[in-house]
């Protein structure tokens, strides 16, 4: 069954300038926030594939995870993505 | 060669609230230009009269004085300083400067200013009218004459809360008909009447600066997020931001009115990501110095533009240029307060 993860729009998520430190900044809304290493890879990920399986299949391999695991953990950062991302 | 004399008036700059002027100066004396700065202010306490980005503070009556009155002074200043350029930076002397115009202009004194009728469209009170005709989106607002009007401001379709303004500045977030009839006492005596009430829209307000060419363009537009407040909810820190609605919005109502001017267009962008027309004031914001930092130093843009040079295109600029504002005292001699007590002039020897 296909994981039911509800990420903001592709065209929010792409406009989003990332840094090394973990810093990510919104050009739109001036808003920012903080991510640890493990937001960003997602963050990365997320940026550039959308398609809930295809990310799944990243995290399971980048961080050696069971994939019931890696979707709890994505739906998680969906959910925290939204609240700090507008349109 | 005689450096260019340019007048800036707005040289309050108290923390909570400041004006313009100062960010103004500070702009012109990046310019590049060899300039004369005149600082214009209302209040011996106005600190930007003191600061070493003006050459020379004068200080000049009260707009309630009238038309005669700030000409009269103006003239002595012109007769002393010889004004190229004056940059009105407050709301309330706008439109005596917009009536004086005409009469600076025959002084050989420009300035880049809207017509009355532009001025008007723009006003708090008419901004329902202004949406209608632009085709933009602004939250339900009316004139209201007393205090009556919130015992059953839901009945009218005011919902609490909902913001109660002044004419030119200030507005309150009421929440019952007893806040809002304080906000309206309070505002009254501060700024007068009309008093005006706003649907209260969920959302983030941004922010834009430019510059109006008076025939429907805008130069050099800059925006901006707020990312903390004083108590007034001044920025008191922003980011600069690229919103293409709030571009959007700005270039339709500097289409609809041919604005002549410097002019901030406030929005508030809501969960959908539409954009809401809250105000456009008409004049340099007190964040302007952003622009320079930005790359887009909007008061040198407007010397360029008065004296028709040609405009260089200037890049986008870029999102994520901080401000943080810091409150910093200005030392004066008490000779130079003095001096404008006395006489309405800083001494020369207080700017070097």
């Amino acid at each position: 069954m296909e994981p039911m993860i509800d990420l903001p729009a592709p065209e929010v998520l792409r406009r989003l300038a990332l840094s090394e430190s973990g810093f990510v900044f919104d050009p739109v809304t001036g808003n920012s926030f903080t991510v640890n290493e493990t937001g960003l890879f997602l963050l990365r990920q997320i940026q550039h594939e959308t398609d809930p399986s295809a990310l799944m299949d990243a995290i399971t391999e980048a961080f050696d995870i069971a994939p019931a695991t890696a979707e709890r953990d994505l739906v998680e950062f969906s959910g925290s993505l939204r609240q700090h991302l507008k349109p | 060669m005689r450096p260019l004399v340019v007048a800036v008036t707005g040289m309050n700059a108290r923390a909570d609230n400041p004006g313009p002027g100062l960010a103004v100066v500070r702009c012109l004396r990046e310019s590049g230009r060899s300039l004369r700065i005149v600082g214009m202010g209302y209040d011996a306490l106005d600190p930007g009269l003191y600061s070493d980005y003006c050459d020379v503070g004068y200080l000049l009556p009260y707009p309630s004085a009238g038309e005669d009155a700030v000409l009269a002074r103006l003239d002595a200043l012109h007769a002393e300083e010889g004004l190229d350029i004056v940059i009105p930076c407050l709301d309330a002397e706008l439109p005596i400067f917009v009536a004086l115009a005409p009469r600076l202009a025959s002084l050989g004194i420009r300035t880049l200013l809207p017509d009355e009728a532009q001025l008007t469209a723009r006003d708090k009170s008419r901004l329902t009218e202004l949406a209608e005709q632009a085709g933009v989106s602004v939250p339900e607002t009316r004139r209201i004459s007393d205090t009556g009007f919130f015992n059953d401001a839901e009945t009218q379709g005011f919902a609490y809360p909902f913001f109660v303004k002044g004419p030119y500045y200030d507005a309150q977030l009421v929440h019952d008909a007893a806040e809002g009839a304080v906000a309206f006492r309070r505002l009254v005596a501060a700024w007068g009447t009309p008093i005006l009430v706003q649907r209260c829209v969920i959302g983030e307000e941004v922010n834009l600066a430019a510059l109006g060419d008076g025939e429907g363009g805008l130069i050099g537009a800059v925006m901006m997020k707020k990312r903390a407040l004083t108590d007034k909810g001044k920025a008191w820190a922003g980011v600069t931001i690229h919103d293409e609605g709030l571009l959007d919005l700005a270039n339709t109502l500097a289409r609809t009115l041919a604005w002549r001017g410097p002019l901030e267009v406030e929005a508030l962008r809501d969960r959908e990501g539409r954009h809401h027309l809250i105000e456009i004031n008409p004049r340099f914001p007190a964040w302007i110095y952003l622009s320079a930092a930005a790359g887009r130093n909007l008061p040198a843009l407007l010397l360029a533009h008065l004296l028709g040079e040609p405009m260089a295109e200037t890049p986008p600029p870029p999102t994520g240029m901080m401000f943080i504002r810091a409150a910093h005292e200005i030392i004066v001699p008490l000779a130079a307060f003095e001096s404008v007590m006395m006489t309405g002039r800083t001494p020369e020897a207080s700017h070097d």
